[in-house]
Protein backbone atom coordinates (compact mmCIF):
# COMPACT_ATOMS: atom_id res chain seq x y z
CA UNK A 1 0.00 0.00 0.00
CA UNK A 2 1.36 3.83 -0.97
CA UNK A 3 2.08 5.53 1.83
CA UNK A 4 -0.20 7.98 3.33
CA UNK A 5 1.22 12.05 3.69
CA UNK A 6 -0.21 13.56 7.07
CA UNK A 7 -2.34 15.85 4.85
CA UNK A 8 -3.65 13.14 2.96
CA UNK A 9 -7.46 12.00 4.05
CA UNK A 10 -8.49 8.88 2.23
CA UNK A 11 -11.44 7.07 2.55
CA UNK A 12 -11.46 4.48 5.42
CA UNK A 13 -14.24 1.64 4.32
CA UNK A 14 -15.09 -0.41 6.68
CA UNK A 15 -18.44 -1.70 8.18
CA UNK A 16 -20.44 0.04 11.47
CA UNK A 17 -23.17 -2.03 12.70
CA UNK A 18 -23.93 -4.03 9.39
CA UNK A 19 -23.83 -1.02 6.99
CA UNK A 20 -20.98 -0.29 4.44
CA UNK A 21 -19.18 3.60 5.40
CA UNK A 22 -16.20 5.29 4.21
CA UNK A 23 -15.83 8.24 6.05
CA UNK A 24 -12.14 10.41 5.69
CA UNK A 25 -9.45 10.87 7.58
CA UNK A 26 -6.25 11.87 7.83
CA UNK A 27 -3.23 9.48 9.29
CA UNK A 28 -3.47 11.21 12.66
CA UNK A 29 -7.12 11.02 13.31
CA UNK A 30 -8.30 7.90 16.16
CA UNK A 31 -10.97 5.76 15.70
CA UNK A 32 -13.04 7.31 18.67
CA UNK A 33 -13.33 10.53 16.87
CA UNK A 34 -14.03 9.49 13.24
CA UNK A 35 -17.14 7.74 14.87
CA UNK A 36 -18.13 10.53 17.23
CA UNK A 37 -17.12 13.68 14.69
CA UNK A 38 -17.02 12.20 11.50
CA UNK A 39 -19.67 9.59 11.28
CA UNK A 40 -21.72 11.11 14.59
CA UNK A 41 -22.30 7.94 16.22
CA UNK A 42 -21.48 10.12 19.35
CA UNK A 43 -22.97 6.57 21.67
CA UNK A 44 -19.38 5.78 21.73
CA UNK A 45 -17.85 7.98 24.68
CA UNK A 46 -14.41 9.30 25.42
CA UNK A 47 -12.74 9.33 29.09
CA UNK A 48 -8.68 9.11 29.04
CA UNK A 49 -7.75 8.91 25.27
CA UNK A 50 -5.16 6.57 27.04
CA UNK A 51 -6.83 2.89 27.41
CA UNK A 52 -7.18 2.88 30.68
CA UNK A 53 -10.95 3.95 31.21
CA UNK A 54 -12.52 2.14 29.13
CA UNK A 55 -15.38 4.27 27.95
CA UNK A 56 -14.55 4.18 24.34
CA UNK A 57 -14.87 0.18 23.89
CA UNK A 58 -15.92 -0.93 20.61
CA UNK A 59 -15.84 -4.39 18.89
CA UNK A 60 -13.90 -4.42 16.06
CA UNK A 61 -14.01 -8.11 14.26
CA UNK A 62 -16.33 -9.32 17.48
CA UNK A 63 -13.23 -8.70 20.26
CA UNK A 64 -13.52 -5.60 22.20
CA UNK A 65 -10.68 -3.04 21.66
CA UNK A 66 -10.16 0.73 22.54
CA UNK A 67 -11.64 2.79 19.99
CA UNK A 68 -9.10 5.71 21.36
CA UNK A 69 -6.21 3.35 21.04
CA UNK A 70 -6.58 2.61 17.05
CA UNK A 71 -5.87 5.09 14.31
CA UNK A 72 -9.20 5.23 11.94
CA UNK A 73 -7.50 4.62 9.34
CA UNK A 74 -6.14 1.13 10.89
CA UNK A 75 -10.30 0.33 10.39
CA UNK A 76 -10.14 -0.16 7.09
CA UNK A 77 -11.82 -3.51 5.90
CA UNK A 78 -12.91 -4.28 9.80
CA UNK A 79 -16.41 -4.81 10.85
CA UNK A 80 -17.17 -2.64 13.37
CA UNK A 81 -20.05 -2.41 16.28
CA UNK A 82 -20.60 0.22 18.93
CA UNK A 83 -23.51 0.59 21.37
CA UNK A 84 -25.54 1.57 18.62
CA UNK A 85 -25.84 -1.69 17.44
CA UNK A 86 -27.72 -3.44 20.51
CA UNK A 87 -31.41 -2.27 20.80
CA UNK A 88 -33.82 -3.13 18.00
CA UNK A 89 -35.49 0.47 17.52
CA UNK A 90 -36.95 1.03 20.76
CA UNK A 91 -35.96 -2.50 21.67
CA UNK A 92 -33.72 -2.45 24.43
CA UNK A 93 -31.47 -5.66 23.99
CA UNK A 94 -31.59 -8.27 27.14
CA UNK A 95 -28.06 -6.81 28.16
CA UNK A 96 -29.34 -3.01 28.12
CA UNK A 97 -32.75 -4.18 29.61
CA UNK A 98 -30.25 -5.71 32.49
CA UNK A 99 -28.62 -2.84 32.95
CA UNK A 100 -31.44 -1.27 33.35
CA UNK A 101 -33.43 -2.85 35.81
CA UNK A 102 -30.55 -3.64 38.08
CA UNK A 103 -29.70 0.39 38.09
CA UNK A 104 -26.31 -0.78 36.81
CA UNK A 105 -25.85 2.98 35.54
CA UNK A 106 -26.16 5.72 36.67
CA UNK A 107 -24.55 8.88 34.44
CA UNK A 108 -24.11 6.12 31.63
CA UNK A 109 -20.41 7.62 30.79
CA UNK A 110 -19.04 3.84 31.47
CA UNK A 111 -21.80 2.27 30.39
CA UNK A 112 -21.54 1.87 26.41
CA UNK A 113 -17.81 0.66 26.44
CA UNK A 114 -19.31 -1.96 29.16
CA UNK A 115 -21.91 -3.28 27.12
CA UNK A 116 -19.37 -3.87 24.21
CA UNK A 117 -17.41 -5.88 26.22
CA UNK A 118 -19.69 -7.91 27.81
CA UNK A 119 -21.79 -8.53 24.75
CA UNK A 120 -18.81 -9.38 23.41
CA UNK A 121 -18.09 -11.89 26.42
CA UNK A 122 -21.78 -13.52 26.22
CA UNK A 123 -21.60 -13.89 22.27
CA UNK A 124 -18.05 -16.19 22.75
CA UNK A 125 -18.65 -17.77 26.09
CA UNK A 126 -22.52 -17.72 26.95
CA UNK A 127 -21.59 -19.65 30.43
CA UNK A 128 -19.09 -17.20 31.46
CA UNK A 129 -19.05 -17.40 35.01
CA UNK A 130 -19.07 -14.69 37.73
CA UNK A 131 -15.15 -14.21 37.72
CA UNK A 132 -15.10 -14.17 33.98
CA UNK A 133 -17.37 -11.59 34.15
CA UNK A 134 -15.34 -9.49 36.64
CA UNK A 135 -12.28 -10.13 34.61
CA UNK A 136 -13.87 -8.85 31.55
CA UNK A 137 -15.10 -5.71 33.43
CA UNK A 138 -11.79 -4.63 34.99
CA UNK A 139 -10.51 -3.20 31.83
CA UNK A 140 -13.59 -0.32 33.00
CA UNK A 141 -13.74 2.46 35.09
CA UNK A 142 -17.10 3.30 36.52
CA UNK A 143 -17.66 6.02 38.56
CA UNK A 144 -20.92 5.69 39.70
CA UNK A 145 -21.94 2.54 40.40
CA UNK A 146 -19.32 0.97 42.67
CA UNK A 147 -19.56 -2.18 40.28
CA UNK A 148 -22.05 -4.51 42.04
CA UNK A 149 -24.57 -3.37 39.81
CA UNK A 150 -23.01 -4.16 36.83
CA UNK A 151 -21.85 -7.29 37.70
CA UNK A 152 -25.81 -8.48 39.17
CA UNK A 153 -27.15 -7.03 35.33
CA UNK A 154 -24.52 -9.17 34.18
CA UNK A 155 -25.05 -12.57 35.56
CA UNK A 156 -29.03 -11.70 35.16
CA UNK A 157 -28.28 -10.53 31.30
CA UNK A 158 -26.29 -14.11 30.24
CA UNK A 159 -28.78 -16.40 32.63
CA UNK A 160 -31.69 -14.75 30.13
CA UNK A 161 -29.73 -15.09 26.84
CA UNK A 162 -28.00 -17.95 27.79
CA UNK A 163 -27.84 -20.24 24.75
CA UNK A 164 -29.96 -18.07 22.37
CA UNK A 165 -28.06 -15.46 20.30
CA UNK A 166 -27.59 -12.28 21.91
CA UNK A 167 -29.41 -9.32 20.41
CA UNK A 168 -30.96 -10.79 17.34
CA UNK B 1 -4.50 14.46 23.57
CA UNK B 2 -4.24 14.27 20.15
CA UNK B 3 -1.56 13.04 18.11
CA UNK B 4 0.79 15.15 15.90
CA UNK B 5 0.54 14.92 12.04
CA UNK B 6 2.39 12.00 10.70
CA UNK B 7 2.56 9.79 7.85
CA UNK B 8 1.23 6.56 7.45
CA UNK B 9 2.24 2.98 5.65
CA UNK B 10 0.19 0.11 6.22
CA UNK B 11 2.88 -2.22 4.71
CA UNK B 12 1.54 -5.25 3.26
CA UNK B 13 5.04 -7.73 3.38
CA UNK B 14 8.23 -7.22 4.99
CA UNK B 15 10.16 -5.38 2.49
CA UNK B 16 7.79 -2.56 2.09
CA UNK B 17 7.89 -2.14 6.03
CA UNK B 18 11.83 -2.34 5.71
CA UNK B 19 11.80 0.05 3.09
CA UNK B 20 9.89 2.25 5.10
CA UNK B 21 11.67 2.35 8.22
CA UNK B 22 14.87 2.40 5.71
CA UNK B 23 13.84 6.00 4.80
CA UNK B 24 12.62 7.40 8.13
CA UNK B 25 15.81 6.72 9.68
CA UNK B 26 15.24 7.70 13.40
CA UNK B 27 11.80 9.85 12.54
CA UNK B 28 10.32 6.80 11.37
CA UNK B 29 8.79 4.09 14.02
CA UNK B 30 6.74 0.62 13.68
CA UNK B 31 3.04 0.69 14.98
CA UNK B 32 1.88 -2.61 16.38
CA UNK B 33 -0.81 -3.44 18.22
CA UNK B 34 -1.31 0.80 19.25
CA UNK B 35 -1.28 -0.34 22.67
CA UNK B 36 1.61 1.53 24.14
CA UNK B 37 2.26 4.06 21.31
CA UNK B 38 -1.01 5.56 20.32
CA UNK B 39 -1.02 6.63 24.21
CA UNK B 40 2.23 8.04 23.86
CA UNK B 41 1.22 9.73 20.66
CA UNK B 42 -2.01 11.49 22.49
CA UNK B 43 0.13 12.54 25.21
CA UNK B 44 2.52 13.61 22.49
CA UNK B 45 5.04 12.06 24.50
CA UNK B 46 6.08 10.84 20.99
CA UNK B 47 6.11 12.56 17.88
CA UNK B 48 7.30 10.07 14.87
CA UNK B 49 7.34 11.61 11.25
CA UNK B 50 6.31 8.16 9.95
CA UNK B 51 4.30 4.97 11.18
CA UNK B 52 4.95 1.87 9.85
CA UNK B 53 2.06 -0.21 10.56
CA UNK B 54 3.04 -4.03 10.46
CA UNK B 55 0.14 -6.10 11.74
CA UNK B 56 -1.20 -6.50 8.40
CA UNK B 57 2.16 -8.52 7.06
CA UNK B 58 0.80 -12.12 6.55
CA UNK B 59 4.62 -13.82 7.22
CA UNK B 60 4.51 -12.03 10.39
CA UNK B 61 1.59 -13.21 11.81
CA UNK B 62 2.62 -17.05 12.69
CA UNK B 63 3.22 -19.02 15.75
CA UNK B 64 5.40 -21.52 14.88
CA UNK B 65 7.08 -24.45 16.77
CA UNK B 66 11.01 -25.45 15.29
CA UNK B 67 12.08 -28.21 17.56
CA UNK B 68 12.41 -26.72 20.78
CA UNK B 69 11.93 -23.17 19.61
CA UNK B 70 8.38 -21.73 19.90
CA UNK B 71 8.80 -18.69 17.38
CA UNK B 72 5.93 -16.08 17.57
CA UNK B 73 6.07 -13.37 14.51
CA UNK B 74 5.94 -9.69 14.86
CA UNK B 75 2.25 -8.90 14.11
CA UNK B 76 0.70 -11.92 16.46
CA UNK B 77 -1.61 -10.50 19.17
CA UNK B 78 -1.64 -11.42 22.51
CA UNK B 79 -4.74 -12.39 22.88
CA UNK B 80 -3.96 -14.97 19.89
CA UNK B 81 -1.12 -16.55 21.69
CA UNK B 82 -3.55 -16.41 24.59
CA UNK B 83 -5.65 -18.71 23.03
CA UNK B 84 -3.35 -21.03 21.38
CA UNK B 85 -4.56 -24.22 22.04
CA UNK B 86 -0.43 -25.25 22.88
CA UNK B 87 0.35 -22.39 24.81
CA UNK B 88 -0.36 -24.26 28.20
CA UNK B 89 1.74 -27.71 27.24
CA UNK B 90 3.94 -25.95 25.22
CA UNK B 91 4.88 -22.69 27.22
CA UNK B 92 3.61 -22.60 30.59
CA UNK B 93 5.09 -19.88 32.52
CA UNK B 94 4.24 -17.60 29.45
CA UNK B 95 0.32 -18.80 30.04
CA UNK B 96 0.58 -18.43 33.46
CA UNK B 97 1.52 -15.00 32.78
CA UNK B 98 0.12 -13.49 30.11
CA UNK B 99 -3.60 -13.00 31.63
CA UNK B 100 -1.20 -10.03 33.37
CA UNK B 101 -0.74 -7.96 30.38
CA UNK B 102 -3.53 -5.26 31.02
CA UNK B 103 -6.88 -6.12 30.35
CA UNK B 104 -8.90 -8.06 27.71
CA UNK B 105 -9.24 -5.24 25.85
CA UNK B 106 -5.59 -4.25 25.15
CA UNK B 107 -4.65 -7.76 24.24
CA UNK B 108 -7.37 -8.08 21.20
CA UNK B 109 -4.91 -5.84 19.73
CA UNK B 110 -1.93 -5.68 21.92
CA UNK B 111 1.37 -7.55 20.03
CA UNK B 112 3.85 -9.77 21.67
CA UNK B 113 6.91 -8.57 19.66
CA UNK B 114 5.53 -4.99 20.70
CA UNK B 115 5.62 -5.48 24.36
CA UNK B 116 9.19 -6.91 23.77
CA UNK B 117 10.29 -3.91 22.14
CA UNK B 118 8.15 -1.52 24.58
CA UNK B 119 10.47 -2.99 27.08
CA UNK B 120 8.34 -1.81 30.05
CA UNK B 121 9.94 -2.96 33.60
CA UNK B 122 6.96 -3.96 34.75
CA UNK B 123 6.07 -5.83 31.69
CA UNK B 124 5.39 -9.46 31.80
CA UNK B 125 5.97 -10.83 28.40
CA UNK B 126 10.03 -9.11 28.62
CA UNK B 127 9.81 -10.68 32.16
CA UNK B 128 9.22 -14.28 30.67
CA UNK B 129 11.16 -13.87 27.30
CA UNK B 130 14.09 -13.34 29.67
CA UNK B 131 13.71 -16.25 32.41
CA UNK B 132 13.36 -18.61 29.70
CA UNK B 133 16.35 -17.78 27.53
CA UNK B 134 14.49 -16.40 24.64
CA UNK B 135 15.87 -14.37 21.60
CA UNK B 136 14.60 -11.72 19.57
CA UNK B 137 15.46 -11.65 15.53
CA UNK B 138 15.90 -8.07 14.33
CA UNK B 139 15.85 -6.92 10.55
CA UNK B 140 16.65 -3.91 8.64
CA UNK B 141 16.78 -4.00 5.35
CA UNK B 142 19.97 -5.81 4.05
CA UNK B 143 20.42 -7.31 7.43
CA UNK B 144 19.36 -10.35 9.86
CA UNK B 145 20.91 -10.67 13.68
CA UNK B 146 19.50 -12.36 16.58
CA UNK B 147 19.98 -11.31 19.93
CA UNK B 148 19.72 -12.57 23.26
CA UNK B 149 16.84 -11.74 25.60
CA UNK B 150 19.63 -10.74 28.34
CA UNK B 151 21.61 -8.31 25.59
CA UNK B 152 18.36 -6.95 24.06
CA UNK B 153 17.09 -5.32 27.44
CA UNK B 154 19.38 -2.65 28.28
CA UNK B 155 17.37 -0.18 30.72
CA UNK B 156 14.08 0.95 31.00
CA UNK B 157 12.23 1.06 27.90
CA UNK B 158 15.39 1.16 26.11
CA UNK B 159 16.65 -2.19 24.26
CA UNK B 160 19.33 -3.01 21.04
CA UNK B 161 16.65 -1.93 18.52
CA UNK B 162 18.58 0.71 16.12
CA UNK B 163 16.80 3.05 13.82
CA UNK B 164 15.81 1.36 11.09
CA UNK B 165 15.29 -1.98 12.57
CA UNK B 166 12.58 -3.96 13.67
CA UNK B 167 11.22 -6.84 15.46
CA UNK B 168 10.45 -9.71 13.55
CA UNK B 169 10.12 -12.70 15.85
CA UNK B 170 10.66 -13.70 18.74
CA UNK B 171 11.91 -17.13 19.77
CA UNK B 172 11.30 -19.15 22.95
CA UNK B 173 11.98 -22.02 24.46
CA UNK B 174 9.48 -24.61 25.03
CA UNK B 175 8.95 -26.49 28.35
CA UNK B 176 11.21 -28.53 29.01
CA UNK B 177 10.75 -32.16 31.13
CA UNK B 178 10.86 -32.32 34.71
CA UNK B 179 11.32 -28.51 34.79
CA UNK B 180 8.50 -26.70 36.93
CA UNK B 181 7.31 -23.35 35.75
CA UNK B 182 5.33 -20.55 37.86
CA UNK B 183 4.39 -16.61 37.77
CA UNK B 184 3.13 -14.78 40.27
CA UNK B 185 2.58 -10.90 40.46
CA UNK B 186 0.89 -8.19 42.92
CA UNK B 187 -0.33 -5.30 41.03
CA UNK B 188 -3.11 -2.67 42.24
CA UNK B 189 -6.08 -3.90 40.57
CA UNK B 190 -6.16 -6.73 38.22
CA UNK B 191 -4.84 -5.77 34.63
CA UNK B 192 -2.50 -2.99 35.70
CA UNK B 193 0.86 -2.60 35.50
CA UNK B 194 2.94 -5.37 38.17
CA UNK B 195 4.25 -3.67 41.43
CA UNK B 196 6.48 -7.05 41.51
CA UNK B 197 6.20 -9.57 39.01
CA UNK B 198 8.41 -13.13 40.10
CA UNK B 199 8.55 -16.03 37.33
CA UNK B 200 10.40 -19.00 39.01
CA UNK B 201 11.65 -22.11 36.90
CA UNK B 202 12.84 -25.35 38.57
CA UNK B 203 15.40 -27.89 37.33
CA UNK B 204 15.08 -31.75 37.32
CA UNK B 205 18.24 -31.50 39.70
CA UNK B 206 16.44 -28.99 41.75
CA UNK B 207 18.51 -26.37 41.26
CA UNK B 208 16.03 -23.31 40.04
CA UNK B 209 16.15 -19.12 38.69
CA UNK B 210 13.95 -16.47 40.03
CA UNK B 211 13.40 -13.51 37.31
CA UNK B 212 11.71 -10.65 39.07
CA UNK B 213 10.09 -7.41 36.78
CA UNK B 214 8.55 -4.18 37.78
CA UNK B 215 11.68 -3.38 40.38
CA UNK B 216 14.96 -2.60 38.60
CA UNK B 217 14.80 -1.19 35.39
CA UNK B 218 14.79 -4.39 33.62
CA UNK B 219 13.96 -8.09 35.15
CA UNK B 220 16.88 -9.24 37.17
CA UNK B 221 17.88 -12.89 37.87
CA UNK B 222 19.05 -15.11 40.79
CA UNK B 223 20.55 -18.21 40.41
CA UNK B 224 20.00 -20.93 43.45
CA UNK B 225 21.13 -24.09 43.91
CA UNK B 226 18.93 -26.93 45.09
CA UNK B 227 20.12 -26.91 48.56
CA UNK B 228 17.95 -24.85 50.11
CA UNK B 229 19.73 -23.75 52.96
CA UNK B 230 20.11 -19.75 53.22
CA UNK B 231 17.66 -19.35 50.55
CA UNK B 232 15.86 -16.77 52.27
CA UNK B 233 18.86 -14.69 53.17
CA UNK B 234 19.40 -14.90 49.32
CA UNK B 235 15.64 -13.77 48.49
CA UNK B 236 16.89 -10.85 50.93
CA UNK B 237 20.38 -10.01 49.58
CA UNK B 238 18.50 -10.10 46.06
CA UNK B 239 15.46 -7.64 46.96
CA UNK B 240 18.08 -5.51 48.08
CA UNK B 241 20.48 -5.66 44.89
CA UNK B 242 17.38 -4.68 42.93
CA UNK B 243 17.21 -1.22 44.34
CA UNK B 244 13.68 -0.59 44.48
CA UNK B 245 12.28 3.19 44.36
CA UNK B 246 9.36 4.38 45.98
CA UNK B 247 6.89 5.80 43.57
CA UNK B 248 2.95 6.74 43.23
CA UNK B 249 1.98 2.62 43.20
CA UNK B 250 4.53 1.46 46.11
CA UNK B 251 7.06 2.17 48.52
CA UNK B 252 10.66 0.85 47.88
CA UNK B 253 10.19 -0.89 51.45
CA UNK B 254 6.62 -2.72 50.12
CA UNK B 255 8.64 -3.80 46.59
CA UNK B 256 11.40 -5.58 48.91
CA UNK B 257 9.40 -7.01 51.11
CA UNK B 258 7.47 -8.59 47.69
CA UNK B 259 10.32 -9.84 45.87
CA UNK B 260 11.28 -11.53 49.30
CA UNK B 261 7.58 -13.43 49.89
CA UNK B 262 6.50 -13.65 46.51
CA UNK B 263 9.79 -14.78 45.72
CA UNK B 264 9.69 -17.62 47.82
CA UNK B 265 6.12 -18.62 47.13
CA UNK B 266 6.45 -18.80 43.46
CA UNK B 267 10.00 -20.89 43.65
CA UNK B 268 8.20 -23.23 45.76
CA UNK B 269 5.29 -23.72 43.24
CA UNK B 270 7.68 -23.85 40.65
CA UNK B 271 9.29 -26.77 42.50
CA UNK B 272 6.29 -28.27 43.59
CA UNK B 273 4.80 -28.46 39.58
CA UNK B 274 7.78 -30.33 37.61
CA UNK B 275 6.92 -33.22 35.99
C1 LIG C 1 -4.21 0.74 30.22
C2 LIG C 1 -3.05 -0.11 29.81
C3 LIG C 1 -2.61 -1.11 30.67
C4 LIG C 1 -1.54 -1.91 30.30
N1 LIG C 1 -1.14 -2.86 31.18
C5 LIG C 1 -0.09 -3.63 30.85
C6 LIG C 1 0.40 -4.63 31.75
O1 LIG C 1 -0.14 -4.83 32.84
N2 LIG C 1 1.48 -5.35 31.37
C7 LIG C 1 2.10 -5.15 30.17
O2 LIG C 1 3.06 -5.83 29.88
N3 LIG C 1 1.66 -4.25 29.29
C8 LIG C 1 0.59 -3.48 29.61
N4 LIG C 1 0.18 -2.53 28.71
C9 LIG C 1 0.92 -2.36 27.43
C10 LIG C 1 0.45 -3.35 26.37
O3 LIG C 1 0.78 -4.65 26.74
C11 LIG C 1 1.05 -3.09 24.97
O4 LIG C 1 0.29 -3.88 24.12
C12 LIG C 1 2.47 -3.45 24.70
O5 LIG C 1 3.34 -2.84 25.62
C13 LIG C 1 2.92 -2.92 23.34
O6 LIG C 1 2.53 -3.76 22.31
P1 LIG C 1 1.86 -3.15 21.02
O7 LIG C 1 1.79 -4.23 20.02
O8 LIG C 1 0.57 -2.51 21.37
O9 LIG C 1 2.96 -2.11 20.54
P2 LIG C 1 2.85 -0.59 20.06
O10 LIG C 1 2.10 0.22 21.04
O11 LIG C 1 2.39 -0.57 18.66
O12 LIG C 1 4.39 -0.22 20.11
C14 LIG C 1 5.08 -0.02 21.33
C15 LIG C 1 6.52 0.38 21.03
O13 LIG C 1 7.24 -0.70 20.46
C16 LIG C 1 7.67 -0.40 19.14
N5 LIG C 1 7.42 -1.61 18.35
C17 LIG C 1 6.27 -2.37 18.33
N6 LIG C 1 6.45 -3.44 17.55
C18 LIG C 1 7.71 -3.39 17.08
C19 LIG C 1 8.49 -4.24 16.24
N7 LIG C 1 8.00 -5.36 15.73
N8 LIG C 1 9.77 -3.86 15.95
C20 LIG C 1 10.28 -2.73 16.48
N9 LIG C 1 9.60 -1.90 17.29
C21 LIG C 1 8.33 -2.22 17.59
C22 LIG C 1 6.85 0.80 18.70
O14 LIG C 1 7.57 1.58 17.77
C23 LIG C 1 6.66 1.53 20.01
O15 LIG C 1 7.79 2.26 20.33
C24 LIG C 1 -0.89 -1.72 29.05
C25 LIG C 1 -1.35 -0.73 28.18
C26 LIG C 1 -2.41 0.07 28.55
C27 LIG C 1 -2.88 1.13 27.60
S1 LIG D 1 -11.10 6.84 26.24
FE1 LIG D 1 -10.35 5.00 25.47
S2 LIG D 1 -9.91 3.92 27.24
FE2 LIG D 1 -10.46 5.85 28.05
S1 LIG E 1 -22.43 5.09 35.47
FE1 LIG E 1 -21.28 6.90 35.76
S2 LIG E 1 -19.29 6.16 35.36
FE2 LIG E 1 -20.41 4.35 35.34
Amino acid sequence: MPRLTKDEKPAVRFTLNGRAVSPEAPPRMLLSDLLRHEIGATGTHVGCEHGVCGACTVQVDGAPVRACLMLAQQAQGCDIRTVEALAEGPELSPLQAAFREHFALQCGFCTAGILMTLDALFASQPEADEATIREALSGHLCRCTGYAPIVQAALAARNRIKGGPIDA
Amino acid sequence: MKPAPFDYVAATDLSEALDALQEGGSDARVIAGGQSLVPMLNMRLARPATLVDITRIPELSRIEAKGDQIIIGAAVRQATLESWPDLADRLPLVRAAISWVGHTQLRNRGTVCGSVAHADPSAELPLCLLALGGTVTLRRRRKTRTVAARDFFQGMMSTDLAPGEMITSVSIPARKQGTGYAFREVARRHGDFAIVACAAIARPDGSSTLTVGGVADTPQTLDLPADTTGRDDRLNEFAWHLQARDDLHATARYRRDLVRRLGRTTLKEALSCRD
